[in-house]
């Protein structure tokens, strides 16, 4: 699959498959191309050219919007709402309910507050929460866990693998190479390419190291 | 799952809540066009004529300016912010949205007509012959072609800065062709053909019906109808502009 963005070739090149029970890892330094590989699946980027098949079906169609949780780089909410009226209004249109998201997403305390009051981690997380709205088969996570702190990005972690475990597929992409541990497989991007497809053990064995961020410096360097 | 309909409902009422939350736009919305009539008799306090024949049609002028801007601004956000991506990956339909979105604004403008109208026909005396009812039909009607131009203008811009610029660029041409100034027969010919496809011009020839006849004649339902043609047409060209696929 190839994605062209105006006159740059965004992605140049990716061939891999997500499973569904799995949390696959998109990682790589912002600018490779992450963002535009969740858009393209998610069916909102254009210009993609090759093959993608999302569930089975065409990216976007009906039938893929109503098993999809998607949450974008930028918080995707409503400033001037409140955390619980943006939440109801997503649960509506996507034919949830509201549940129990906002302690699963520790935002109890904040639901009757306006978004724009919030600080940036917390909106980052009322985004979450309502991509997560309705348990959707398939969750593109862009950067769910930036700027949250340690103890609240460990708590999503075991929430995102709660998820994989009761059957969901999840992409997340996130910078911080750390967070691979977490993944049952990774992609690796960089400058729009992708340079492996494989489990952080078999990353960490093919490098010879512990340590995330040099087993990525290794394979880049080979 | 939610039906197209409530998801139409839900989304209205997620823009009426937006707005609840910002009190001085809603005075704003609702005391400007007040005042702008109280101002405008006091002006003509010694040609109640005139009064009769520039007031009405600054009611149906008032829901375009209005619901133009409330809504390029909205849209813009709704572009900007990302939650327009959000909501087309959702089962939410681009023609449910745009309802939603005409039911919150729509409603807006009944409000707003009704208490202008009543301000203007009753305190401020304006003398309307034909049913006070249909000032504020057409009153919606203008809105609803508010609400398209705005839905166009927001798909040109990329910020609120620019999106506002958009106003005096729409809007104003009509302000000046649409008879309010000069009868538009009494135009050069290229003018009065210019102001013939322009949409405000029916707006307030239904005005001046409204304050020259009593009863709902052939020629105001005529404008009427054409105010909901054009509105219609914009909101088409508009949900165009809102696809699901970006570069």
């Amino acid at each position: 699959m190839r994605v062209r963005r105006g006159a740059i070739e965004a992605l140049k090149g990716v061939s891999c498959e997500i499973h569904a029970g799995e949390v696959t890892g998109l990682f790589g330094p912002s600018g490779s191309g992450k963002s535009t590989l969740i858009r393209a699946i998610a069916g909102v980027q254009a210009n993609v050219a090759g093959e993608l098949s999302v569930l089975g079906r065409q990216p976007g169609s009906a039938a893929v919007r109503r098993q999809l949780g998607y949450m974008t780089q930028a918080p995707s909410v409503y400033e001037d709402l409140s955390v619980a009226e943006n939440l109801r209004y997503f649960a509506h249109i996507t034919g949830a309910d509201t549940g129990q998201m906002l302690s699963r997403t520790g935002l109890q305390d904040q639901a009757g507050q306006l978004v724009r009051d919030l600080s940036g981690g917390q909106r980052a997380r009322v985004s979450l929460a309502a991509a997560l709205l309705g348990s959707p088969g398939l969750l593109l996570l862009d950067e769910p866990t930036v700027g949250l702190d340690p103890l609240l990005r460990r708590e999503l972690w075991g929430l995102f693998r709660e998820l994989a475990s009761e059957g969901a597929a999840l992409v997340i992409s996130s910078h911080v190479l750390d967070e691979a541990r977490h993944c049952d497989r990774l992609i690796l991007l960089r400058d729009g390419r992708m340079i492996a497809a494989l489990t952080p053990e078999e990353l960490l064995e093919r490098t010879g190291t512990d340590d995330m961020d040099e087993a990525f410096v290794r394979l880049i360097e080979n | 799952m939610g039906s197209a309909g409530s998801r139409t409902f839900a989304t209205g009422g997620r823009v009426l809540s937006q707005l609840r939350h910002d009190p001085r736009t809603i005075v704003l919305l609702l005391a400007v066009p007040c005042v702008l009539e109280t101002l405008l008799r006091l002006i003509y306090d010694r040609h109640l004529l005139a009064f009769d024949r520039a007031g009405a049609p600054l009611l149906a002028i008032f829901p375009l300016t209005t619901v133009f801007l409330v809504t390029s601004v909205a849209l813009l956000r709704e572009r900007v912010s990302g939650t327009l991506e959000r909501l087309l990956t959702t089962p939410l339909g681009r023609l449910e949205l745009l309802l939603g979105y005409a039911l919150a604004f729509g409603l807006l403008a009944v409000l707003q007509a009704l208490v202008a109208s009543a301000v203007t026909l009753g305190l401020l005396g304006l003398n309307v012959a034909g049913p006070p009812a249909m000032v504020v039909l057409l009153a919606v009607s203008v809105a609803l072609l508010g609400m398209g131009l705005g839905l166009l203008a927001s798909a040109f811009a990329r910020s609120e800065f620019q999106v506002v610029q958009f106003m005096p660029a729409i809007i104003l041409p009509q302000l000046l062709l649409c008879g309010l100034l000069v009868p538009r027969q009494l135009m050069p010919a290229g003018l009065h053909a210019l102001s013939d496809v322009l949409p405000l011009s029916y707006a307030v020839d239904g005005m001046h019906h409204l304050t020259l006849q009593s009863g709902a004649g052939g020629a105001l339902w005529g404008d009427v109808v054409i105010v909901l043609a054009f509105a219609f047409g914009a909101l088409a060209l508009g949900a165009v502009t809102l696809r699901r696929q970006t570069p």
